[in-house]
């Protein structure tokens, strides 16, 4: 879902709309013509530390889903399905209310670190 | 009451990928009330604020539906004229889909700038929801405080100095004034409580003409307290009844959640860094004076949902 | 068919909305506009026409109102004057940048303070950088005629600007005219139905209006507003050749009123134009070669014409009916003056500042412009561009 111009008014085709784009070719006000389309924003690179869900401990009661700012809880049929770590920027709200402490909070550089080390010892 | 399970399936109308500050209130809130709105069409419009800036940078948008900005102070005064534009294209036949309005404001788009337009927009009945978003601050430019903000607070334009501690004045009673408005339904809710939160917005988007909701939306960034406390917090401002749950539906006041005990406000403001001063010797006094305020507006709720006038069991 | 009926300004605007049907009209009554807003008000109260007419509660939600409406995919009005027209100025630019359609009667009055109900052009000199375009009218015919004009204009897919109609408030607003007016039919035919290509009730296409724009995309985001600017230009033009065809009445960007020989010229919005042309008609009975330059657009200016009329005149006079307080005289001398310049015909081009707070215009004024004129292309020099005239010095 990249971000494109249906140019209205202002001639060009349908493009990706970026910032080397000249003003005939960007959408007529700044409009912008795909609903939801901060979906290919990704916001998950701010997050500092990383919810990790427990599968054995959920009871997919989805609170967790209810209280995340950032959409960023997946469920389906619902049910809990996954982190969208795309866009999780990892506030911690989703383990403090999560009733069985089925989600946990991790250092992404502590992540990192340990993926390092495995990726080492192979 | 629908379940968790049932809502989850609804299509999400605010994505993710916008750019509110990890933790956000506004980010839960505009969830929780546009998930009420099931699978109806929704055009929604949003004051200037946080919400605004941060959902729709160019060339991105959060919105799964259509949205509109066009200032700070008339989110009201927009959504009035969407709204009379659909009443008029589907009089005349020219469209035939069903909508739903809403527009969202921060507490300085509602109880300040846009207070006249929003006055406006309700006393004209449009049929349209407008959601406050409470963060007590001007959090946008920076926390600088509002008529929403409580009294001690620590804002940019309202610092606690040496011989000032803090916004001297108590909050403007937003909701209370809607209610004074004579509108369908006008409710004030708090996302500790979703079950609330998702019956109000519900009933604000069925009812025929104007409603109006105001949520506490903290800000962690303004309020400075632990990020992911942002639930517990405000169950603290609803048990220390510093943030009552209460609706008016024509003209009927209802207490919607009662205290079982007396919860002092401190234990709502002590998470909180921008009241932080006033536990320093010398302040007590600010404290008591907000706790006789919470106190005296709790009574006055009461008499008005027609409950006994009395405080909580210490 | 054409009737010929005796009305004022404003009835003949409210007349013309009328006509257009609108389907949302938000406004709010300041006078010398108030009328407008009452008579089109009984219009919707008697089922007259199909206007959701929204009754803000100040100009600058009636602006606001008619945005959320025109954004939603209506055909969308509002009608103000002086303070009201001041107190929307933050929405008249979005409504631009937004590439709104809104047309709005401008009732021109004197800006407080001090507080003055009466004509002058303050008002639209305040938005002139405002991003909307602007049309000028010398009488109740022009006024409507005009009105008619802007919906086409504003709704050309090139342009999709607001257009304000603007007409002297009292002097033309409140005096009555005859004039003719087209039938309903007519007028429906010409302006047809508004078919916006994104709007907020679009259910199959939703669109987020109103967005947050960095350094990275405002600029880009102006310059379109630029170009939608000169592109009004030409359909201005067509517009008024394809109106001309259904009322037999002549609308382009600029009046010019005995120019071809003229060696003086003046240069005047709206009602005084009128006056003017008196003026140039007696004094051209006395073998003086004298005419008069009316833009009927203001903005986007039209510098090509004005170039074009005044090529071969020696000397000019603005005359405005706003103040810049620039110490540089009014804003229409500035462009007027910045368009003769690259000429090089060594045109003397100088400003009178007139009628404010509704000061009357007398013919003397005009005969006294004139003089002045004729002594500057005697002397071939221009000492003071800076006048007032009718002041009390
Ligand atoms: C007319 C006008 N005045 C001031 C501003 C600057 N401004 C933008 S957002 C804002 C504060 C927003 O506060 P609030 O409405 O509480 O929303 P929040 O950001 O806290 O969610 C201010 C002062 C503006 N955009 N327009
Ligand atoms: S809140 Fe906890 S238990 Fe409930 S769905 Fe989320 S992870 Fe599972
Ligand atoms: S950490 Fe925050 S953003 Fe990430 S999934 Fe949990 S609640 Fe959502
Ligand atoms: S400053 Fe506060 S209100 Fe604004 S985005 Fe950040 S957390 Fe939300
Ligand atoms: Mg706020």
């Amino acid at each position: 879902m990249t971000p494109f111009n249906r140019n209205f008014g202002q001639g060009g085709t349908r493009k990706a709309i970026s910032p080397d784009m000249n003003w005939r070719e960007l959408t007529k006000a700044g409009n912008i013509y795909e609903p939801g389309n901060s979906a290919s924003y990704e916001t998950g690179d701010w997050r500092t530390i990383r919810p990790v869900w427990n599968k054995d401990r959920c009871i997919h009661c989805l609170i967790c889903w209810r209280y995340c700012p950032d959409a960023s809880i997946i469920s389906t049929d619902g049910k809990f399905d996954s982190f969208d770590y795309k866009h999780c920027k990892g506030c911690g709200i989703c383990a403090k209310v999560c009733p069985v402490h089925a989600i946990d909070m991790f250092s992404e550089d502590e992540i990192d670190r340990q993926e390092e080390a495995s990726k080492n010892e192979k | 009451m629908a379940t968790l399970k049932e809502l989850a399936k609804v299509e999400e109308r605010f994505v993710g990928g916008h750019r509110l500050c990890a933790g956000c209130g506004h980010g839960i809130s505009v969830r929780m009330v546009l998930n009420a709105a099931e699978d109806a069409n929704v055009v929604v419009g949003c004051a200037t604020g946080c919400l605004e800036v941060a959902s729709t940078i160019y060339p991105y948008t959060a919105w799964n539906c259509s949205f509109i900005h066009s200032a700070f102070e008339n989110a009201g005064a927009t959504i009035s004229g969407v709204e009379a534009a659909y009443k008029s294209l589907k009089k005349q036949g020219k469209i035939d889909k069903d909508f739903k309005f809403v527009a969202f404001g921060g507490d300085g788009g509602t109880y300040d700038i846009g207070f006249q337009s929003l006055s406006g927009a309700m006393e004209r009945g449009h049929n349209i929801v407008y959601v406050c978003l409470d963060n007590e601050a001007y959090m946008n430019t920076g926390i600088q405080r509002s008529s929403a903000t409580p009294m001690g607070a620590d804002t940019t334009t309202s610092p606690a100095g040496k011989v000032v501690p803090g916004k001297q004045q108590p909050r403007k009673d937003l909701t209370a004034i809607m209610a004074a408005h004579n509108i369908p339904y006008a409710a004030q809710t708090a996302i500790s409580n979703w079950q609330d939160v998702h019956r109000k917005a519900k009933k604000a988007f069925d009812v025929e003409g104007p409603a109006f909701i105001n949520i506490l939306s903290p800000c962690p960034r303004g309020w400075r307290y632990n990020t992911p406390d942002i639930v517990e917090l405000v169950k603290k401002a609803v048990e220390t009844r510093f943030w009552p749950m209460y609706e008016v539906e024509n003209g009927k006041w209802k207490l919607n959640y009662k205290p079982k005990k007396y919860v002092p406000i401190e234990e709502f403001l002590k998470p909180q860094g921008r009241f932080r001063h006033l536990f320093a010797p010398g302040n007590e006094h600010v404290i008591k004076a907000i706790q006789k305020e919470v106190d005296e507006r709790w009574l006055a709720l009461l008499e008005r949902c027609g409950e006994t006038p009395e405080l909580p069991p210490k | 068919m054409k009737n010929k009926v005796a009305i004022t300004g404003n009835e003949a605007v409210a007349q013309a909305m009328k006509q257009i049907n609108p389907d949302v009209v938000a406004a709010y009554p300041i006078t010398p506009q108030t009328e407008v807003v009452q008579i089109f008000s009984s219009f919707v109260s008697n089922g007259q026409v199909d206007t959701e007419f929204v009754t803000v509660e100040s100009e600058h939600s009636a602006m606001s109102a008619a945005i959320g409406a025109s954004a939603a995919g209506a055909r969308a009005m509002t009608a103000t004057s002086s303070q009201g027209l001041a107190l929307m100025f933050e929405m008249v630019y979005i409504a631009s940048s937004l590439r709104l359609p809104i047309v709005f009667p401008v009732v021109n009055r004197a800006l407080s303070g001090p507080i003055n109900i009466h004509c002058d052009h303050s008002d639209a000199m305040g938005v002139k950088d405002a991003g909307v375009i602007q049309l000028f009218s010398e009488n109740a015919q022009e006024a409507y005629d005009n009105m008619i004009q802007a919906v086409r204009i504003a709704e050309h897919p090139d342009v999709l600007l607001p257009v304000s109609v603007n007409f002297d408030g009292f002097i033309t607003s409140h005096a009555l005219d005859v004039l003719e007016v087209l039938d309903d039919e007519t007028v429906k035919n010409f302006v047809g139905q508004y078919q916006p290509e994104e709007y907020l009730l679009d259910a199959q296409n939703p669109v987020s209006m109103g967005n947050f724009d960095m350094y990275d995309f405002y600029f880009e985001h102006k310059r379109q507003q630029v170009a939608a600017m000169e592109a009004a230009k030409k359909v201005i033009e067509e517009v008024g050749k394809e109106y001309e065809a259904i009322s037999g009445r002549k609308y382009g960007l600029v009046d010019a009123y005995r120019l071809d020989d003229a060696e003086m010229a003046v240069v005047v919005l709206n009602s005084a134009a009128g006056s003017a042309k008196g003026v140039v008609d007696e004094l051209r009975e006395k073998g003086l070669k004298v005419g008069v330059l009316k833009p009927r657009v203001f903005r986007p200016f039209p510098f090509e014409a004005v170039q074009d009329a005044l090529k071969k005149v020696k000397a000019v006079a603005v005359l405005d009916r706003a103040e810049t307080f620039s110490t540089l005289g009014g804003p229409m001398f500035a462009d007027v003056r910045t368009a003769l310049y690259d000429l090089k015909n060594d045109i003397k081009v100088i400003n009178y500042v007139y009628g404010l707070g509704g000061r009357d215009l007398r013919l003397e004024d005009v005969e006294k412009v004139f003089d002045d004129l004729a002594n500057i292309v005697k002397s071939g020099r221009a000492d003071k561009f800076v006048n007032y005239l009718g002041l009390r010095e």
